[in-house]
């Protein structure tokens, strides 16, 4: 008999992966297995208001299980939903997951998320 | 100084995703006081020093964000009065029948070229739970979480604020108190109608009718620690703070309801008059306008919007 892993892995494409919770949020794993910007640990993801309003974080889940929070049809529809995406401040993982970044809104810095270093 | 015309902000009605949540949130954390939830789901809160019927509406929707924003003018012959003055500006004004939202008489209803609905009315019912007229304590029950005083701006995000702010100035008399002028143009401007420094205020953005963020008072510089206290012990996400504006003065913490809406409370700011001259910032020292301690904007504050 096997017991459930109590943290999955967590692999945002092109970054090093980190650990998250069944319970808790991809993002909030995010800022607290890089709490600070450092040389060569850039962070996946941005973040902005964590509450699945603002789009910041907006992921594609490209494998793994998870469940997710109520998030605004300005970023997820319910289309996009199907395919995959999500923002990752309402996403929680079932497995291992592996996502691709897929910001929409403009951000100030830019499309590339790893130069983003403000927090 | 006699206030006339539009005397102050009334009302903000908000998008959330989930009303339980919501109703938590903006009821036991900023300490709002329910008033009703009527049949279309919408859900009616005041602040406790706030003498009128409600001041924040909450409806359940997919998409967070702002529907409108409303004024209180004086009388009911102001909503005639700028409805002329809106027409001859070149908007289109239509009439809110009275009774749209509970206790509420008539409004006027126009969209800003920046593409926010905005609101004037002059008749609310005075609420069951006003604050106290004869004798009166600090407050009737006790405020609870953040203890919030009254709805007082918003901050909105959208296109053309230059038309924007011509508009407030020549058809409803509010007065430009400080503006942000990058070398590109018009970036920020901060509108009062009253002695506040705003009482609402625009920064350029290529999309339209967005809510950067709406604002609540509280009492002094303590209240703005207490609320932050509250923010670590119940997660709720923080955005910047506390810290202070260059702009307006006022001490302050920004940080995200449960939908990703944009609050602020906060403290102080100065006091201002029609005869002040407008307070103006440039690129150089944006940073210390926005965030006077840190002296740098976030990543967050010119770009995320709901």
């Amino acid at each position: 008999m096997t017991t459930a892993p109590t943290r999955y892995q967590i692999q945002v494409e092109g970054y090093q992966p980190f650990s998250c919770a069944p319970d808790q949020r991809v993002l909030v794993a995010m800022e607290q297995a890089f709490p600070i910007p450092l040389p060569g640990k850039a962070r996946p993801l941005l973040v902005g208001c964590r509450r699945g309003g603002c789009g910041f974080c907006r992921v594609q889940v490209t494998s793994g299980q998870y469940r997710t929070d109520k998030m605004s049809v300005a970023h997820v529809t319910e289309e996009a939903l199907a395919q995959g995406y999500a923002l990752a401040c309402c996403l929680y993982p079932d497995s291992d997951l592996t996502l691709r970044s897929a910001v929409e809104v403009k951000t100030r810095s830019g499309p590339k998320p790893a130069q983003t270093v403000e927090t | 100084m006699a206030m006339t015309g539009v005397l102050r902000p009334g009302f903000i009605q908000l998008r959330v995703l989930d009303m339980a949540t919501s109703i938590e949130y903006y009821q036991n954390r900023l300490g709002l006081n329910m008033v009703s939830t009527e049949t279309d789901g919408r859900v009616y809160l005041k602040a406790y020093d706030e003498f009128d019927r409600h001041s924040v509406i909450l409806r359940q929707a997919p998409e967070a964000g702002i529907d409108l924003m409303a004024f209180k003018v004086a009388t009911d012959a102001d909503l005639d009065h700028f409805r002329k003055r809106i027409e001859d500006w070149g908007l289109t004004v239509e009439e809110v029948a009275a009774g749209e939202q509970p206790g509420v008489g008539r409004r006027i209803s126009f969209v800003l070229p920046s593409g926010h609905r905005i609101e004037l009315y002059a008749d609310i019912a005075m609420s069951e739970n006003h604050p106290e007229t004869h004798n009166p304590h600090m407050w009737r029950d006790e405020p609870r979480g953040m203890g919030v005083i009254r709805f007082d701006h918003a901050l909105l995000y959208g296109p053309d604020i230059d038309k924007v702010c011509d508009f407030f100035v020549k058809a409803l008399d509010f007065k430009l108190a400080e503006h942000v002028t990058l070398p590109d143009g018009l970036l920020a401007i901060w509108l009062t109608c009253s002695n506040k420094a705003h009482d609402i205020a625009f920064v350029k953005h290529e999309n339209p009718g967005k809510l950067h963020h709406a604002a609540f008072l509280l009492e002094d510089w303590n209240q703005v620690g207490h609320a932050a206290d509250i923010m670590v012990r119940h997660d709720i996400s923080i955005d910047i703070g506390p810290t202070r504006h260059g702009i307006t003065r006022g001490q302050t913490i920004y940080f995200f309801d449960p939908s990703g809406n944009r609050n602020e409370v906060f403290a102080g700011g100065y006091t201002y008059y029609p005869d002040n001259p407008t307070r103006s910032w440039d690129e150089t020292q944006l940073g210390k306008g926005i965030f006077y301690y840190e002296r740098a904007l976030n990543e967050r504050f010119l770009t995320v919007v709901t």
